[in-house]
């Protein structure tokens, strides 16, 4: 088996009776990157990660590893392993025996399976756990063990289906730790799926947003938080104030946008008179004076104010209409305060495409 | 308190007689194979193990044991692989007329011993095959498959295919996912349907009777000494057949239904 390859998928598609549940995906992930699918349930991402390990067969498109067609290869054949949602350790085998099924069913000796298995074991934290039962493991360390059985078979692409679902939130935020690090220390592709999206942003190099079968945005964490494509993405990962808006100027890469709270310029390109959709994140709105460089968007009649410890969470409408998020320094929003000028911070605000 | 008393005693009085009237006829077979007079008929003289002497020192009766323990492990281990194979088909895949399939098989626990047994006989015959233990072992997997499989589909569930997908994703091909991961999750099921099909084919009878040759087995052979009148051989033939299948039936017991408890 190589190591880390690149994966491509091409206008990949599954439809059921009447029902499409992949749509025309198509997406090419570099070599030993962390990609981790996103989405609601019923978006297609479980769909994908099926297609992907040979359990669902795609109604059209192809999946592509290193350049190989593998659309249509049994699972056995594939440079894949996957980590099961609910693990699907073999009972009647010890740690061990799971760990070594996939290089024993390829007639590796025995003593070379020992000494991957004990190898495997070590990087996911259980060395010397592999005489004991299944039965005797906790939550987290059959989550482990899942993960050493799949990766000692060296996958060009390991495949995660909701691999910290079933965990508490302390030892998801560790494993999540643990499985960057492995992913680093091996160089492998890691394909994960969740619909957690902090647990997307803290693990991936890349984010696919994916929604009713199809992508709705990719890219790295930071790039698709801070320049959502669309209303979902604005609205999936993290949280989104959006503002309806017609097109008043146009002219050298920027646009002048009519919305609620007032005449807004924002890069992108539109025809004057369209209508469109501005995003705003809410650590990028600001209450209280303002600052050189910042839009002003009016005064804000606050409806609710919630501590959160390190900032208030700000919610209101500003005369215009247009009702905004704000996440601000205690500081800045004295107890009491009714009406306060809100602005945004220069590049926080968001045309998005539709 | 008086209440829960007279309970408990139409509960007795309901128990007892029926414990009393499955086990009695047991009970007296055993106490007079142990009986040292030549009838067996009270009162009890004994107890003595003469009777236990003669039947072993009788080869015709050793014999047909052999006969019995070979009919029975062989019929009964190809039933069990038949209704293995049968069962992991039918739960696993898309079997187009699964639901008859099923119930094709599951058909021959309906029909009486003896159709069965003189069906076959009709049908050696014209085949050519004669009277054998060949034919009563035959006559016993028949027998067994439908409850075999009984035993072993109502064990395989949605879960082991899942692990068996687990399997394949690891690279194991159809056949070491069947050997190394399937039969082992269902040995308990396996071991149980084959202990379960012993003991039916070590004390049938009608369908022993009627295809087995110069070779009969235990049950033909206890069935030709009742005829020539009662003997305490006899009883001590039975204990011996009654204690094999309860050894047997045990055995079942502590694999699957032990297991279940757990």
């Amino acid at each position: 088996m190589s190591a880390a390859a690149e994966l491509a998928l091409e206008g990949l598609t599954k439809r059921y009776e009447g029902a499409v549940a992949v749509d025309a995906v198509s997406l090419t992930v570099p070599r030993g990157s962390y990609v981790v699918l996103l989405g609601p349930s019923g978006s297609g991402k479980t769909t994908v990660l099926n297609m992907l390990g040979g359990f669902t067969l795609p109604t059209a498109g192809c999946i592509r590893v290193g350049g190989a067609d593998i659309t249509t290869a049994p699972p056995a054949k594939r440079p894949t392993a996957t980590v099961f949602q609910d693990y699907a350790l073999f009972p009647h085998l010890t740690v061990a025996g799971n760990v070594g099924f996939g290089l024993s069913v390829r007639g590796m000796g025995r003593g070379e399976i020992a000494r991957h298995v004990a190898a495997a074991l070590a990087l996911v934290g259980l060395a010397g756990y592999g005489p004991r039962g299944i039965a005797q493991a906790s939550g987290g360390q059959r989550q482990r063990i899942a993960l050493a059985r799949a990766l000692v078979t060296e996958p060009a692409i390991l495949l995660l289906d909701e691999p910290l679902g079933a965990l508490d939130l302390s030892l998801r935020r560790q494993m999540q730790d643990e499985l960057r690090r492995i992913q680093r220390t091996e160089g492998r592709t890691f394909v994960h799926v969740t619909h957690d999206q902090e647990e997307a942003m803290a693990i991936a190099d890349l984010i696919v947003i994916m929604n009713a079968g199809r992508i709705e945005d990719m890219g790295p964490p930071a790039r698709l938080y801070e320049r959502p494509r669309t209303r979902f993405a604005a609205r999936f990962l993290g949280e989104s104030s959006l503002l309806e808006g017609t097109v008043a100027a146009a002219g050298a890469g920027r646009i002048a946008v009519d919305t609620p709270c007032g005449r807004l310029e924002v890069e992108g390109e539109r025809a004057p008179g369209s209508s469109v959709t501005l995003a705003l994140r809410p650590e990028a709105v600001r209450v209280g004076a303002g600052r050189p460089g910042e839009l002003a968007l009016g005064e804000l009649a606050v409806e609710e104010v919630v501590f959160q410890g390190g900032f208030v969470r700000v919610t209101g409408t500003v005369a215009g209409g247009g009702r905004l998020l704000a996440k601000v320094d205690p500081q800045s929003l004295p107890a009491g305060v009714a009406r306060v000028p809100a602005t945004v911070r220069a590049g926080g605000l968001v045309l998005l495409e539709d | 308190m008086m209440a829960a008393l007279a309970r408990h005693g139409t509960a007795a009085l309901v128990m007892g007689p029926l414990f009393a009237f499955i086990y009695l006829p047991v009970a007296v077979l055993v106490l007079f194979s142990l009986h040292a007079g030549s009838v067996p008929v009270p009162p009890f003289e004994g107890p003595s193990l003469h009777w236990y002497r003669a039947v072993l020192d009788n080869d015709r009766v050793t014999g047909a044991a052999w006969n019995s323990l070979l009919v029975g492990v062989l019929s009964s281990a190809l039933a069990t692989l038949l209704a293995t194979l049968a069962a992991w088909g039918l739960a696993r895949h898309r079997v187009p007329g699964a639901r008859a399939l099923e119930a094709l098989l599951y058909l021959p626990l309906a029909v009486s011993y003896l159709v069965i047994g003189v069906g076959l006989l009709v049908a050696f015959s014209t085949a050519g095959i004669g009277k054998s233990l060949w034919a009563v072992g035959i006559g016993h997997v028949v027998l067994n498959l439908p409850l075999a499989f009984a035993v072993v589909y109502g064990q395989c569930d949605p879960g082991q295919a899942r692990l068996e997908q687990a399997a394949r994703d690891l690279g194991a091909s159809e056949a070491q996912v069947f050997t190394r991961v399937t039969v082992p999750l269902l040995r308990p099921a396996i071991l149980s349907a084959f202990l379960l099909s012993l003991t039916f084919s070590w004390d049938e009878f009608i369908v022993a009777f009627l295809l087995s040759g110069f070779d009969p087995t235990l049950p033909v052979v206890i069935w030709g000494m009742l005829r020539t009148g009662l003997n305490p051989a006899t009883n001590a033939a039975g204990t011996l057949v009654f204690l094999v299948s309860l050894a047997a039936g045990m055995a079942f017991e502590l694999f699957l239904v032990g297991r279940r408890a757990r």
